[in-house]
């Protein structure tokens, strides 16, 4: 799948994409934040209070909670401040 | 339904023009522009800079317009969003909203400003003299979209 990262989370993990495919037990957007939190310093630097982050499943705002099979694009970034 | 992002100034009044044109059944045209301030919490700013996620970012007001013309009688909409790098001054974001009745223009309006603040994919990092920034978003702006979730639209408080 296709990760997207916008805004602090994207200059934190230092690009704006990637291609990844975890493993099968990474059911959530949760697991999937917990997952790559521990990729490396970066990444956890992004990840390291997940309550702050949002998450889009291919283009539709989702819980946390929410499952990531079938997703072909996941984005993540912070509340949004447009307007 | 007109929703544009772009990088480049828009011209409000052309635009409410245009919504209009030709029409007699619109009784009343709201338009709203928000601006880029000269200061954030009293700092002064160089500029900001709007970062957006393109193929969401209309997606997400689509749905908001869909969903503002299905509780209100609209007669037309439009909403510009820039992003990119905005100086103090400029402007930033058009709601246009039409219907027969104010009412309706002006609680439209302010019903797609407010879900624009929260939940359109957009961030602003503003630039200072001495460095640059992420806005943090604020819980008001939260408070603000939440408040039409219930039946009224109204703040809690006055309920």
């Amino acid at each position: 799948m296709k990760l997207r990262y916008f805004a602090w989370v994207r200059e934190r993990i230092g690009k704006p994409e990637e291609e990844i495919e975890p493993p099968a037990a990474i059911a959530t957007v949760a697991d999937l934040m917990g997952w790559l939190a521990l990729r490396g310093e970066e990444y956890a630097h992004a990840f390291e209070n997940p309550k702050v982050i949002r998450a889009a499943i291919d283009r539709t705002h989702v819980k946390a909670d929410t499952a990531i099979s079938g997703a072909r694009e996941i984005a993540f970034f912070p509340p949004m401040t447009g307007g | 339904m007109t929703i544009r992002l772009q990088r480049e100034p828009f011209d409000a009044a052309s635009e409410a023009a245009k919504l209009r044109r030709g029409r007699t059944d619109i009784g009343a045209v709201v338009t709203f522009t928000g601006i880029c301030r000269g200061d954030e919490s009293g700092a002064k700013l160089v500029a900001m800079t709007l970062e957006h996620y393109p193929d969401m970012a209309e997606a997400e007001i689509a749905r908001h317009v869909e969903a503002a013309e299905r509780r209100w009688p609209l007669l037309g909409v439009t909403v510009i969003h820039r992003h990119g790098r905005i100086e103090p001054g400029e402007d930033i974001v058009l709601v246009v909203t039409a219907a027969s009745h104010r009412q309706d223009a002006f609680a439209a309006a302010e019903f797609l400003m407010d879900y624009l603040k929260t939940r359109a994919p957009f961030w602003k990092q503003v630039e200072y003299a001495g460095g640059k920034n992420w806005v943090d978003a604020k819980q008001s702006d939260d408070a603000l979209a939440d408040r039409w979730a219930r039946p009224s639209g109204r703040p809690e408080a006055a309920e």
